[in-house]
């Protein structure tokens, strides 16, 4: 099943990459789409945060934790302060929270 | 003179690609501790090429959501490279199948790298040194590191935490402006009130009404 979710989001990513690429530069001059397309990415990943780092499974469905994860997270904000580099950001989050685990 | 530019232009976009790459390691170790497997992983990196669609099918995968709603959520942060890829176009000017083969190398990083482009040789330059270089090195990267996070216990290593890191990375650059700060709490918001009584995946697709809700009230307004 977790076939179908990669085969559909790869090509349709594909088909979203030719679209922009195959119409023209007018379409953009409708504020509300424009606007709309640029808060998009900001919405998702903001809330793809707050799930991924405070929702777990748990017997009655999914809830609410505070744990590890928010750890990382944290240290994860601190080193993109510093402006350290995507992949530095990451190892940050895994680590925090690997290490407060074996606390 | 015009050589040596389009040299430099060339060398700057196999460094992004080199940059960019590297991080496609973090994507496959996540993306195996999320459920997909080897191949899965690898497949997604080369057919939808797009680090941030990748991560968050990852993410919905492994909070336990349907393929369904895994494919809606990548494919609503696959939408950005439509803008890209509108305002790469006439830039570079290709047709026909070169037109079809350029598209999927618009992403972040090469839309980033032709945008300010004043000639049709810079630019594709610029995009495809940039593209290319990081097409190979991301889905190589992808393999090395679903080769090497397989087997890994996600909850030890801490790759669960590693995808809040990689999402709040990919946001960082666009919290510039007081709107999007907004914008990014008041979806998380949605996201978190509906995290316990709808299915996996749902709240991050719901948090997406606030997109079109803001977008809709702030027409016409200058960028904050």
């Amino acid at each position: 099943m977790i076939w179908l979710a990669v085969v559909g989001c790869g090509v349709g990513c594909y088909l979203l990459k030719l679209g922009g690429m195959s119409v023209p530069e007018k379409v953009l001059a409708h504020p509300v789409l424009r606007r709309t397309a640029e808060l998009l990415p900001v919405v998702l990943l903001a809330a793809l945060i707050a799930v991924q780092v405070l929702a777990a499974s748990g017997p009655g469905g999914p809830r609410l934790v505070v744990d590890a994860r928010l750890a990382g997270l944290l240290a994860a904000g601190v080193a993109l302060l510093l402006r350290a580099p995507f992949i530095v950001v990451v190892c940050v989050a895994a680590l925090t929270a690997a290490l407060l685990r074996l606390l | 003179m015009a050589p040596a530019t389009t040299r430099r232009i060339v060398r700057d976009g196999i460094a992004v690609g080199i940059a960019t790459g590297t991080y496609g390691v973090s994507f496959g170790a996540v993306s195996v501790a999320s459920g997909l497997d080897v191949w899965q992983t690898c497949a997604l990196s080369l057919l939808a090429f797009t680090g941030a669609s990748q991560f968050a099918l990852a993410g919905v995968v492994s909070a336990g959501g349907t393929p369904l709603v895994a494919a809606l959520t990548g494919l609503l942060l696959g939408t950005r490279n439509t803008l890209y890829g509108i305002r790469v176009a006439p830039l570079v000017g290709w047709r026909g199948w070169r037109r079809v083969a350029a598209s999927h190398l618009v992403i972040d990083e090469s839309a980033a790298m032709t945008v300010t482009r004043t000639s049709r040789e810079h630019a594709r330059a610029g995009f495809l040194a940039t593209g290319l270089s990081v097409f190979v090195l991301w889905n190589l990267a992808t393999l090395v590191g679903a080769l090497a996070g397989a087997g890994l216990d996600p909850r030890t290593y801490g790759l669960d935490a590693a995808v809040g890191g990689a999402f709040l990375a990919l946001l960082w650059p666009r919290l510039h402006s007081s709107r999007h700060r907004v914008v990014a709490l008041l979806g998380a918001a949605v996201a978190l009130t509906l995290v316990s009584f709808t299915p996996s995946g749902v709240p991050v697709l719901a948090a997406a009404v606030v997109a079109l809700g803001m977008g809709y009230l702030t027409r016409g307004e200058d960028d904050a």
